[in-house]
Protein backbone atom coordinates (compact mmCIF):
# COMPACT_ATOMS: atom_id res chain seq x y z
CA UNK A 1 0.00 0.00 0.00
CA UNK A 2 2.91 2.50 0.05
CA UNK A 3 2.80 3.33 -3.73
CA UNK A 4 -0.66 3.69 -3.32
CA UNK A 5 -0.48 6.18 -0.15
CA UNK A 6 2.15 8.02 -2.04
CA UNK A 7 -0.11 8.30 -4.69
CA UNK A 8 -2.71 9.86 -3.06
CA UNK A 9 -0.36 12.03 -1.62
CA UNK A 10 1.07 13.51 -4.33
CA UNK A 11 -2.54 14.29 -5.89
CA UNK A 12 -3.72 15.85 -2.79
CA UNK A 13 -0.33 18.13 -2.66
CA UNK A 14 -1.06 18.76 -6.23
CA UNK A 15 -4.47 19.73 -5.50
CA UNK A 16 -3.46 22.38 -3.06
CA UNK A 17 -0.81 24.05 -5.29
CA UNK A 18 -3.21 24.30 -7.74
CA UNK A 19 -5.47 25.72 -5.57
CA UNK A 20 -2.69 28.56 -3.94
CA UNK A 21 -1.98 28.85 -7.31
CA UNK A 22 -5.47 29.60 -8.97
CA UNK A 23 -7.71 31.05 -6.34
CA UNK A 24 -8.14 34.55 -4.80
CA UNK A 25 -9.54 34.15 -1.84
CA UNK A 26 -6.96 34.15 0.87
CA UNK A 27 -8.82 31.73 3.40
CA UNK A 28 -9.39 29.28 0.94
CA UNK A 29 -5.34 30.08 -0.11
CA UNK A 30 -4.90 29.28 3.19
CA UNK A 31 -7.01 26.10 3.83
CA UNK A 32 -4.87 24.77 0.39
CA UNK A 33 -1.76 25.28 2.50
CA UNK A 34 -3.44 23.27 5.46
CA UNK A 35 -4.18 20.78 2.43
CA UNK A 36 -0.36 20.41 1.22
CA UNK A 37 0.56 20.06 5.68
CA UNK A 38 -2.09 17.64 5.46
CA UNK A 39 -0.50 15.58 2.03
CA UNK A 40 2.88 15.29 3.44
CA UNK A 41 1.54 14.06 7.25
CA UNK A 42 0.32 11.39 4.78
CA UNK A 43 3.45 10.18 3.09
CA UNK A 44 5.04 10.44 6.62
CA UNK A 45 2.58 8.14 8.00
CA UNK A 46 2.52 5.83 5.28
CA UNK A 47 6.55 5.83 5.09
CA UNK A 48 6.04 5.25 8.86
CA UNK A 49 4.30 1.92 8.29
CA UNK A 50 7.35 0.07 6.61
CA UNK A 51 10.96 2.58 8.43
CA UNK A 52 9.70 2.84 12.31
CA UNK A 53 7.36 5.10 14.07
CA UNK A 54 9.86 8.25 13.31
CA UNK A 55 7.48 9.46 10.87
CA UNK A 56 4.93 9.60 12.70
CA UNK A 57 6.83 11.81 15.09
CA UNK A 58 7.21 14.01 12.86
CA UNK A 59 3.67 14.10 12.16
CA UNK A 60 2.84 15.74 15.61
CA UNK A 61 5.29 18.57 14.94
CA UNK A 62 3.88 18.98 11.57
CA UNK A 63 0.18 19.35 13.10
CA UNK A 64 1.76 21.95 16.32
CA UNK A 65 3.67 23.92 13.23
CA UNK A 66 0.34 24.08 10.98
CA UNK A 67 -1.98 24.84 14.34
CA UNK A 68 0.29 28.15 15.32
CA UNK A 69 0.90 28.69 11.16
CA UNK A 70 -3.27 28.95 11.27
CA UNK A 71 -3.66 30.90 14.47
CA UNK A 72 -1.03 33.51 12.92
CA UNK A 73 -2.27 33.21 9.59
CA UNK A 74 -5.86 33.81 10.42
CA UNK A 75 -4.95 37.23 12.73
CA UNK A 76 -3.06 38.36 9.80
CA UNK A 77 -6.10 38.07 7.28
CA UNK A 78 -8.16 39.35 9.80
CA UNK A 79 -5.72 43.04 10.16
CA UNK A 80 -5.98 42.86 6.23
CA UNK A 81 -9.76 42.59 6.17
CA UNK A 82 -9.88 45.34 8.26
CA UNK A 83 -7.56 47.62 6.80
CA UNK A 84 -9.37 47.15 3.42
CA UNK A 85 -12.47 45.33 4.21
CA UNK A 86 -11.66 42.44 1.54
CA UNK A 87 -10.11 38.81 1.80
CA UNK A 88 -9.11 39.11 -2.09
CA UNK A 89 -5.69 38.79 -2.89
CA UNK A 90 -6.11 41.14 -6.07
CA UNK A 91 -7.33 44.08 -4.13
CA UNK A 92 -3.89 43.57 -1.73
CA UNK A 93 -0.92 44.36 -3.76
CA UNK A 94 1.07 46.52 -1.58
CA UNK A 95 4.24 44.72 -1.63
CA UNK A 96 4.06 44.35 -5.90
CA UNK A 97 7.27 45.28 -7.87
CA UNK B 1 10.48 -4.29 1.17
CA UNK B 2 8.46 -7.51 2.17
CA UNK B 3 5.46 -8.35 -0.70
CA UNK B 4 2.09 -7.85 2.03
CA UNK B 5 -1.39 -9.59 0.66
CA UNK B 6 -4.21 -7.34 1.82
CA UNK B 7 -7.71 -8.46 2.59
CA UNK B 8 -10.41 -7.34 0.38
CA UNK B 9 -11.73 -5.84 3.22
CA UNK B 10 -8.80 -3.71 3.73
CA UNK B 11 -8.10 -2.73 0.12
CA UNK B 12 -11.54 -2.10 -0.31
CA UNK B 13 -11.56 0.73 2.52
CA UNK B 14 -8.59 1.93 1.78
CA UNK B 15 -9.27 2.98 -2.08
CA UNK B 16 -12.71 3.78 -1.21
CA UNK B 17 -11.62 6.42 1.58
CA UNK B 18 -8.45 7.45 -1.10
CA UNK B 19 -11.28 8.25 -3.87
CA UNK B 20 -13.61 10.46 -1.02
CA UNK B 21 -10.70 12.23 0.02
CA UNK B 22 -9.45 13.21 -3.86
CA UNK B 23 -13.32 14.30 -4.82
CA UNK B 24 -13.72 16.26 -1.26
CA UNK B 25 -10.55 17.64 -2.02
CA UNK B 26 -11.46 18.56 -5.79
CA UNK B 27 -14.86 19.70 -4.68
CA UNK B 28 -12.82 22.45 -2.04
CA UNK B 29 -10.82 23.51 -4.54
CA UNK B 30 -13.62 24.37 -6.90
CA UNK B 31 -16.15 26.06 -4.19
CA UNK B 32 -17.46 29.59 -4.70
CA UNK B 33 -18.53 29.69 -0.88
CA UNK B 34 -15.53 29.88 1.73
CA UNK B 35 -17.87 27.81 4.14
CA UNK B 36 -18.21 24.90 1.73
CA UNK B 37 -15.10 24.95 0.79
CA UNK B 38 -14.43 24.88 4.47
CA UNK B 39 -16.73 21.54 4.96
CA UNK B 40 -15.12 19.77 2.22
CA UNK B 41 -11.85 19.85 3.39
CA UNK B 42 -13.19 18.82 6.60
CA UNK B 43 -14.12 15.74 5.08
CA UNK B 44 -11.17 15.35 3.42
CA UNK B 45 -9.22 15.32 6.25
CA UNK B 46 -11.36 12.45 7.74
CA UNK B 47 -10.56 10.30 4.86
CA UNK B 48 -7.14 10.78 5.52
CA UNK B 49 -7.92 10.38 9.28
CA UNK B 50 -8.99 7.07 8.21
CA UNK B 51 -6.37 6.26 6.19
CA UNK B 52 -4.04 6.83 8.95
CA UNK B 53 -5.69 4.18 10.79
CA UNK B 54 -5.40 1.58 7.93
CA UNK B 55 -2.14 2.61 7.68
CA UNK B 56 -1.54 1.26 11.21
CA UNK B 57 -1.42 4.74 13.00
CA UNK B 58 -4.22 4.70 14.99
CA UNK B 59 -2.92 7.36 17.42
CA UNK B 60 -2.24 9.93 14.13
CA UNK B 61 -5.64 9.17 13.19
CA UNK B 62 -7.46 10.63 16.03
CA UNK B 63 -5.22 13.49 16.48
CA UNK B 64 -6.26 14.17 12.41
CA UNK B 65 -9.79 14.32 13.40
CA UNK B 66 -8.71 15.98 17.10
CA UNK B 67 -6.59 18.42 15.96
CA UNK B 68 -7.36 19.14 12.28
CA UNK B 69 -11.21 18.75 11.54
CA UNK B 70 -11.90 19.48 15.21
CA UNK B 71 -9.51 22.80 16.40
CA UNK B 72 -8.14 24.15 13.14
CA UNK B 73 -11.21 23.87 11.03
CA UNK B 74 -13.05 25.38 13.43
CA UNK B 75 -10.94 28.07 14.18
CA UNK B 76 -11.55 28.86 9.54
CA UNK B 77 -15.09 28.51 9.94
CA UNK B 78 -14.94 30.75 12.97
CA UNK B 79 -12.68 33.26 10.87
CA UNK B 80 -15.18 33.09 7.94
CA UNK B 81 -18.08 33.63 9.48
CA UNK B 82 -16.35 36.78 11.59
CA UNK B 83 -15.62 38.34 8.20
CA UNK B 84 -19.21 37.49 7.23
CA UNK B 85 -17.73 35.90 3.92
CA UNK B 86 -20.61 33.05 3.72
CA UNK B 87 -23.66 34.01 3.24
CA UNK B 88 -26.58 33.06 5.33
CA UNK B 89 -28.71 30.28 3.13
CA UNK B 90 -25.54 28.53 2.81
CA UNK B 91 -25.05 28.04 6.54
CA UNK B 92 -28.69 27.48 7.27
CA UNK B 93 -30.28 23.79 8.02
CA UNK B 94 -30.73 21.49 5.01
CA UNK B 95 -33.74 22.28 3.24
CA UNK B 96 -36.38 19.52 1.43
CA UNK B 97 -37.33 16.18 2.11
CA UNK B 98 -34.40 14.35 0.02
CA UNK B 99 -31.44 15.90 2.52
CA UNK B 100 -33.61 15.55 5.77
CA UNK B 101 -34.11 11.88 4.84
CA UNK B 102 -30.46 10.92 3.78
CA UNK B 103 -29.34 13.15 7.15
CA UNK B 104 -31.27 11.06 9.15
CA UNK B 105 -30.83 7.36 7.45
CA UNK B 106 -27.33 8.06 7.77
CA UNK B 107 -27.54 9.24 11.35
CA UNK B 108 -29.59 6.43 12.46
CA UNK B 109 -27.06 3.80 10.19
CA UNK B 110 -24.03 5.35 12.20
CA UNK B 111 -26.44 4.81 15.91
CA UNK B 112 -26.76 1.27 14.99
CA UNK B 113 -23.34 0.56 13.80
CA UNK B 114 -22.03 1.88 17.19
CA UNK B 115 -24.98 -0.33 19.06
CA UNK B 116 -23.86 -3.61 17.32
CA UNK B 117 -20.38 -3.20 18.00
CA UNK B 118 -20.74 -2.16 21.81
CA UNK B 119 -23.64 -4.61 22.48
CA UNK B 120 -21.90 -7.84 20.78
CA UNK B 121 -20.26 -9.93 23.44
CA UNK B 122 -17.63 -9.99 20.87
CA UNK B 123 -14.70 -7.86 22.23
CA UNK B 124 -13.37 -5.45 19.50
CA UNK B 125 -10.55 -6.34 18.40
CA UNK B 126 -8.56 -3.96 15.94
CA UNK B 127 -5.83 -5.49 13.53
CA UNK B 128 -2.76 -6.16 14.76
CA UNK B 129 -0.25 -4.31 12.88
CA UNK B 130 1.84 -6.17 10.25
CA UNK B 131 4.31 -3.24 8.94
CA UNK B 132 7.77 -2.80 10.62
CA UNK B 133 6.01 -1.20 13.94
CA UNK B 134 3.90 -4.67 14.84
CA UNK B 135 6.45 -5.73 17.72
CA UNK B 136 6.94 -2.06 19.43
CA UNK B 137 3.42 -1.94 18.94
CA UNK B 138 2.15 -5.18 21.02
CA UNK B 139 4.97 -4.17 23.65
CA UNK B 140 4.00 -0.34 24.22
CA UNK B 141 1.08 -0.28 22.41
CA UNK B 142 -0.48 2.48 19.43
CA UNK B 143 0.56 5.47 21.80
CA UNK B 144 3.92 4.68 23.69
CA UNK B 145 5.67 3.40 19.83
CA UNK B 146 5.36 7.12 18.88
CA UNK B 147 5.44 8.28 22.72
CA UNK B 148 9.61 6.69 23.42
CA UNK B 149 11.28 8.28 20.21
CA UNK B 150 9.36 11.52 21.13
CA UNK B 151 10.35 11.81 24.74
CA UNK B 152 13.38 10.39 23.96
CA UNK B 153 15.76 11.59 20.97
CA UNK B 154 13.10 14.38 20.28
CA UNK B 155 12.86 15.28 23.44
CA UNK B 156 14.84 19.03 22.14
CA UNK B 157 12.58 19.33 19.32
CA UNK B 158 9.27 18.89 21.87
CA UNK B 159 10.23 21.40 23.96
CA UNK B 160 11.23 23.94 21.54
CA UNK B 161 7.75 23.18 20.00
CA UNK B 162 6.68 24.98 22.93
CA UNK B 163 8.48 27.81 22.55
CA UNK B 164 6.49 28.06 18.62
CA UNK B 165 3.51 27.70 20.17
CA UNK B 166 3.72 30.74 22.76
CA UNK B 167 5.32 33.33 20.01
CA UNK B 168 2.12 31.85 17.76
CA UNK B 169 0.29 32.74 20.41
CA UNK B 170 2.11 36.39 21.34
CA UNK B 171 1.90 37.08 17.50
CA UNK B 172 -1.46 36.23 17.05
CA UNK B 173 -2.49 38.85 19.84
CA UNK B 174 -0.47 41.50 18.55
CA UNK B 175 -1.63 40.96 15.07
CA UNK B 176 -5.20 40.86 15.64
CA UNK B 177 -5.00 44.12 18.48
CA UNK B 178 -6.76 46.53 17.00
CA UNK B 179 -4.24 49.76 16.19
CA UNK B 180 -6.22 52.52 18.26
CA UNK B 181 -7.36 50.31 21.15
CA UNK B 182 -5.09 52.01 23.58
CA UNK B 183 -6.94 55.56 22.23
CA UNK B 184 -10.45 54.69 23.19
Amino acid sequence: MLAESLALSAVLFTIGVVGVLVRRNAIIIFMCVELMLNAVNLTFVAFSRYYGATGQVFVIFVMTVAAAEAAVGLAIIIAIFRHRQSVNLQNINLLKG
Amino acid sequence: MMIEHFPLFYTFHFYFFGVVAIASALAFVTRKSPVAAALWLVNTMFSLSAEYVLLDAQFIGVMQVLVYAGAIMVVFLFVIMLLNLGHPSEIADARGKWPVMVAVLIGIALLAEVMTISRSGVAVRFAVPQGYNAEQFGKYGAIGTIARPLFNEYLLAFELTSVLLLVAIAGAVVLGRRRNADAR
